[in-house]
């Protein structure tokens, strides 16, 4: 039971934290999935079909998934990169009896909430745009699941990462090329065999087909379902190791 | 008496930088020792190591009787950190920050409660409990750091540099505060660079310098040690020799058979700067 109560303490501070400016926190998140949205989905994708779908049934799933995975990433990272460098409060966390696994949980959680908040936003507005999508509870499962995974991600790269100009390089070089390429504006399948076997082993392809897949009432992508399993388990794996090493 | 902290050859090297050299320490049950030490000597290493945050590259510590590699829960429960930096969420209040730590600390929700109420009159900050931690002064930022270091209760408190950037009011205030903690029964490790921090608080001292302990034993002592009485002659209007004698008269029969050409000279009592210019000729502050 100290865990649970350790993890809620965890996310607790961040809770408060983010309660102070959560208006802006959130509208700042949806600029730019709006923007695709608009420009991709209801400009140039009209009339283009992917496969027998069209495309902005096809490219909604796509921009929930990559607005869940660059907000869940950044609302972790940025936060305990805060914690560490500008308020120092990391360290009273390490100080104290809180283990490392609940630490790691804890601090991905404000990214969970962050990311599920912003996708399920983008979901709404892409729900009133394409009526044909699905509600399904599978669908917010996978989304979930897809946050959590993501947050664990930004928690790892704000624990190895040192500097600001660092995360800032991190984000413009890996983040922003990943929510392009995984299968989120364009299907995998028109692509080389070789590029396509890179992207596989990226979480945000497997996060963009499961969503997908559960809100177009597709054919379950189990494979996709284990591959984000093992991103979330590797990602957490590689936490509790940077944490043991934050001690030197 | 037990020793809450002991040490034995402690070493902590980043590199090629010999942080902590063959550190051997021991801070009794009970009392204010301080730490003192030019920038860079490594005392802040020393309380990094000592309070779980880095681990040593050599030799045994254990803190209030527990090894620190493998009792490190324990430790982390009798311990109370306030670090050299402001370590508090500064976009929450001092309330919200306090909630934070008993929480992290396992204090149940009545205790909570009631620790935070307590704490917050025991230093006078309760009317700027809702305050935003970016809004207080920085004499009420370190108390706030304090009480947030105290809501469980530790039986030993460390304190890297409490009164840097304070006023002069408000740094003995402070240490009037150090004083009440330490007369409830709290044992205290703080590090300061100002020497009359360390002679008018402390029980013990110890001087650190190039991560090494030069000295240790309470103010009196150390300066009896070099000599009570210390006689400053400016050479060539430019070089300040230290003498050091045991009694007034010793010195002043010194400064009658001192050189016609050596004019300034003071005549004055000891203090620990003295200490650690005999020790390491250096001034405390040179690089
Ligand atoms: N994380 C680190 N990586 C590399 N070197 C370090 C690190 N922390 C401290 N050092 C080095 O160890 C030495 C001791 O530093 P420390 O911070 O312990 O000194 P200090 O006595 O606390 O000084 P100050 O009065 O300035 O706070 C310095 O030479 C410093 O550069
Ligand atoms: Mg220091």
């Amino acid at each position: 039971m100290t865990t649970l109560g350790d993890i809620y303490s965890v996310f607790w501070v961040d809770l408060r934290n983010m309660r102070r400016h959560w208006k802006a926190t959130i509208a700042t998140s949806l600029v730019l999935p709006l923007l695709y949205l608009v420009a991709f989905g209801y400009g140039l994708g009209r009339g283009v079909n992917v496969g027998d779908l069209d495309y902005l049934s096809f490219v909604i799933p796509g921009i929930v998934g990559l607005t869940a995975f660059s907000t869940s990433f950044n609302g972790a990272a940025s936060k305990l990169h805060v914690d560490k460098f500008f308020y120092k409060s990391f360290d009273e966390l390490l100080m104290s009896p809180v283990r490392s696994h609940s630490i790691i949980i804890g601090k991905s959680l404000i990214g969970v909430v962050r990311g599920s908040i912003s996708a399920i936003a983008i979901y709404l507005v892409g729900l009133i745009l394409a009526p044909t999508l699905l509600i399904s509870p599978i669908f917010f499962l996978m989304l979930l699941l897809s946050c959590f995974v993501f947050s664990l991600f930004g928690v790892l790269i704000a624990l190895v990462v040192h500097t600001h100009h660092g995360m800032g390089n991190f984000t413009t070089l890996v983040i922003l090329p990943m929510t392009f390429l995984c299968g989120t504006f364009f299907s995998l399948d028109q692509l080389p065999a070789v590029a396509k076997a890179v992207l596989y082993f990226l979480p945000l392809t497997h996060s963009a087909n499961l969503l997908r897949a559960t809100v177009l009432g597709l054919s379950f992508p189990w494979l996709s379902f284990v591959g984000l399993l093992i991103f979330g388990v590797a990602f957490f794996i590689g936490c509790m190791v940077a944490l043991k090493r934050s001690s030197v | 008496m037990q020793d809450y902290i002991y040490t034995e050859n402690l070493c902590k090297n980043y590199g090629s930088v010999k942080a902590i050299n063959n550190l051997n320490l021991n801070v009794r049950a009970g009392e204010i020792f301080g730490f003192l030490g030019p920038n860079g000597a490594g005392k802040t290493t020393t309380i990094r190591v000592l309070t779980t945050l880095t681990r040593p590259t050599s030799g045994y510590v254990s803190v209030g009787g527990y090894d620190i590699r493998d009792e490190i829960d324990k430790v982390k429960k009798v311990i109370g950190v306030v670090q050299q930096h402001l370590s508090l969420d500064r976009d929450l209040t001092v309330r919200e920050n306090m909630e934070f730590h008993a929480r992290i600390q396992h204090l149940s929700s009545s205790k909570r409660k009631q620790r935070i109420t307590e704490l917050l009159e025991y230093v006078e900050l309760t009317e700027y409990a809702d305050k935003m931690i970016d809004m207080l002064s920085g004499g009420m930022k370190k108390k706030a750091s304090i009480v947030c270091s105290l809501l469980h209760e530790p039986k030993l408190l460390f304190l890297d540099e409490p009164t840097v950037g304070l006023d002069a009011q408000a740094r003995r205030r402070l240490w009037d505060l150090v004083r009440r903690l330490n007369k409830d029964g709290t044992t205290i490790f703080l590090t300061t660079h100002y020497i009359e921090e360390a002679e008018v608080l402390c029980d013990r001292v110890g001087i650190m310098h190039h991560g090494q302990l030069i000295a240790v034993d309470d103010p009196a002592n150390l300066r009896e040690k070099v000599g009570s009485i210390v006689v400053e002659t400016l050479v060539d209007n430019k070089d300040t020799h230290y003498q050091f004698f045991a009694n007034r008269e010793v010195a002043t029969n010194y400064v009658k058979r001192l050189p016609s050409e050596v004019k300034t000279v003071i005549i004055r009592e000891s203090n620990l700067e003295d200490v650690f210019i005999e020790q390491t000729g250096e001034k405390v502050g040179d690089p």
